[in-house]
């Protein structure tokens, strides 16, 4: 069980990762209407926003290192916050602008960051092998820091998912593979791809523990990742965790969710992991109501500095799009 | 001090290792990863004695999975090593290429220039023994179309062992393409010019920057690789009849030195370029491109060009010779662009 001063830290990660998000709604919608128009606005582009999933990224990352490597998905926002990523930077990268993250060149889908260590990749499971690699680096430098793949269960169906897992129960690496269950992999439900209900049990064949944590709770998830990371920081080797998750918004913003009745997103919306663990901490005296707002409050202040840094700083000259294609 | 250097009458395949070994014992970060380069040493060779050497933490056979270790060679890089990954044959890299092009090639790029991918590929192409359509190609043209990665193919042992040097030091990553032709193995068919002097000492040769194998005044032969020696065999016979042709090795075709093509152009007037890969879309037309927009006043003929016709190679030894460049069909062709 994580202590208070836990507790209320995964409770801020979680309250600033959704408010993040929750704003992106409305600024990735400035432009875009009456038409909806994918490329117009501050934010152009495809928006994948990740609330609803913000336990996975609280729980696990709060047992990680700016040292420790993160590899994260097309949906990184909540991965990238919790593990130390600068919101400023992000959002700035975000709007395409010459103080994001990679200078605008990147995207909220290619975000890398040397520390805290981060990167994700749009293309589904294909980031999972580079935090291999990650591992395979600490493990011949003689380092502690350990690698954690997050991907989502859709790609638990694609090659470089079981080959990565394949080489880091293999070598023994020091890596935690995190399969983010949120059952739709866009619109498809997991139980219409994939041969058997829980990813978890793969890792039997791979030579690795496996756990599945139900329900998105932030408890559950942060001890099995404690376990995991701990296993892996002493260098005992790779586990697979999967964590049932829910996805409160579409695939991508404008996804008309056709796939999905209204009944099913409100389900998600009365299990939100958010209000109930907000809760729960009150009811067990961990945060009083003024504690709680005074979190919220933080959190707005920093989610409104962020996207006003974003919006008021300067696009890249267009002519950088020839710079930085080699070293 | 001095260092007196001494130079050796190499294999390709020895000078590749050799470089590898050194690099290896200059920087602990340097390793490599792929299949069958541990015991059997490379199928090509390229790894010959380094497990001995170095042992498995740092000359490690992997399972057939290429995805899972050029993906993690991707990583390594990230995180502060020089991994070397081979791809047995380059007609794989349709199990892997995910990894190559969006991933190794596209992340410094991504990261605004702040996350290096110091990564070398290296892998082996081209035809002529009758091995079929998924192990004879060259390919080079595919991934020099894609932006992010150097691409060097040396057709000496000289240019083997520096252009491997400078591939590890690089802090981009490189795919180094090794001909099964010029390895000087011995189980193919004996190529002279794959043997040829190489210092001990380490040692690099400038990735892109092109080499003039053979001093001309009639024409330009522009090649690279193993056509770099039927290159130099045709020139042997077109001297005889009193065509001296300058043939002129890229060696690298990711960054294309593109002045030397138009600098030997403008000097000899007339441009054959011999590739081995596929004809349209590719190295040839890039050539004639970079010829036409760097010596079109010089020009005194259309530039030519010998490539494989845009077909799968066969298998069968009088076709796959037919579709291939020999050295008859480039002395056939010189002549022609000289003789108008």
């Amino acid at each position: 069980m994580p202590d208070n001063e836990v507790l209320r830290e995964m409770h801020r990660q979680m309250v600033r990762i959704r408010l993040f998000e929750e704003t992106l709604v409305e600024v990735y919608a400035e432009g875009k209407s009456p038409a909806f128009d994918i490329a117009a606005g501050p934010v152009p582009g495809e928006m994948h926003l990740a609330a609803g999933q913000e336990p996975v990224a609280a729980g696990i990352c709060a047992h990680l290192r700016a040292t420790d490597a993160v590899t994260a998905t097309h949906r990184p926002h909540h991965q990238a916050l919790a593990h130390g990523v600068d919101m400023r930077l992000l959002a700035a990268e975000i709007f395409g602008k010459d103080t994001g993250l990679g200078h605008g060149k990147g995207g909220h889908m290619h975000l890398f960051s040397r520390e805290p260590a981060f990167g994700c990749s749009g293309i589904i499971g294909e980031g999972i092998p580079t935090a291999v690699g990650h591992a395979l680096a600490f493990k011949k430098q003689g380092r502690d820091d350990i690698a954690v793949a997050f991907f989502g269960e859709g790609a638990a169906n694609q090659g470089a998912f079981h080959e990565a897992l394949n080489l880091a129960g293999l070598w023994d690496l020091p890596v935690v593979f995190v399969c983010e269950d949120n059952t739709w992999a866009i619109s498809v439900p997991k139980d219409h791809a994939t041969a058997i209900e829980d990813n978890s049990k793969r890792a039997a064949a791979y030579g690795m523990p496996g756990r599945y944590v139900p329900d998105n709770d932030p408890v559950a998830i942060w001890e099995a990742g404690r376990e995991a990371v701990e296993r892996a920081r002493r260098g005992e080797g790779p586990t697979l965790l999967e964590v049932e998750t829910y996805r409160l918004l579409g695939h991508f913003q404008g996804d008309p969710q056709v796939y999905r009745s209204p009944e099913v997103i409100a389900e998600l919306e009365r299990r939100d992991a958010l209000p109930r663990f907000e809760r729960r901490l009150v009811d067990d005296g961990v945060l009083d109501e003024d504690a709680v707002k005074r979190v919220r409050d933080e959190a707005r202040a920093e989610v409104d500095a962020a996207i006003e840094f974003a919006r008021t700083s300067p696009y890249p000259a267009p002519e950088s799009a020839l710079d930085h294609v080699f070293a | 001090m001095a260092t007196e250097t001494t130079t050796r009458l190499l294999t390709t395949s020895k000078a590749i290792a050799e470089a590898i070994g050194q690099e290896m014992e200059a920087d602990d970060r340097v390793f490599v990863m792929g299949e069958d380069i541990g015991a059997y040493g490379g199928i090509f060779g390229a790894t010959e004695g380094l497990l001995d050497r170095f042992g498995p933490e740092r000359i490690m056979d992997t399972p057939i999975s290429e995805t899972g270790f050029i993906g993690a060679a991707v990583g390594a890089a990230i995180s502060g090593m020089r991994p070397i990954a081979e791809l047995m044959f380059v007609d794989f890299f349709g199990v892997c290429m995910d990894q190559i092009y969006n991933h190794m090639a596209k992340i410094h790029y991504e990261s605004g220039g702040n996350i290096a991918v110091p990564m070398v590929i290296t892998t082996a192409i081209g035809g002529g023994y009758s091995d079929g359509a998924q192990h004879s190609q060259t390919l080079y043209g595919t991934f020099a179309h894609l932006p992010g990665m150097k691409v060097v193919a040396p057709s000496t042992p000289y240019d083997a062992k520096g252009l491997m040097t400078a591939a590890i030091r690089d802090d981009n990553p490189v795919l180094y393409m090794f001909h099964k032709g010029v390895m000087g193995l011995g189980w193919m068919t004996p190529n002279p010019r794959a043997t040829g002097p190489v210092p001990q000492e380490a040692y690099t040769v400038p990735i892109g920057e092109a080499d003039v194998k053979r001093a001309g005044t009639d024409l330009t032969i522009v090649t690279v690789s193993l056509m770099v020696h039927r290159a130099l065999d045709a020139a042997e016979k077109l001297a005889a009849d009193g065509i001296e042709a300058e043939v002129l090795d890229l060696r690298s075709l990711v960054p294309l030195d593109r002045e030397a093509i138009a600098e030997s152009v403008r000097k000899t007037r007339r441009l054959l370029v011999v590739d081995e890969d596929y004809r349209s879309y590719g190295m040839s037309g890039e050539v004639i491109a970079t010829a036409i927009e760097g010596a079109f006043d010089y020009l005194d003929a259309p530039p030519a060009r010998l490539a494989l016709p845009d077909v799968p190679i066969p298998y069968s030894r009088p076709m796959e010779q037919y579709v291939l460049p020999q050295t008859d069909g480039i002395v056939d062709a010189a002549r022609a662009l000289v003789n108008g």
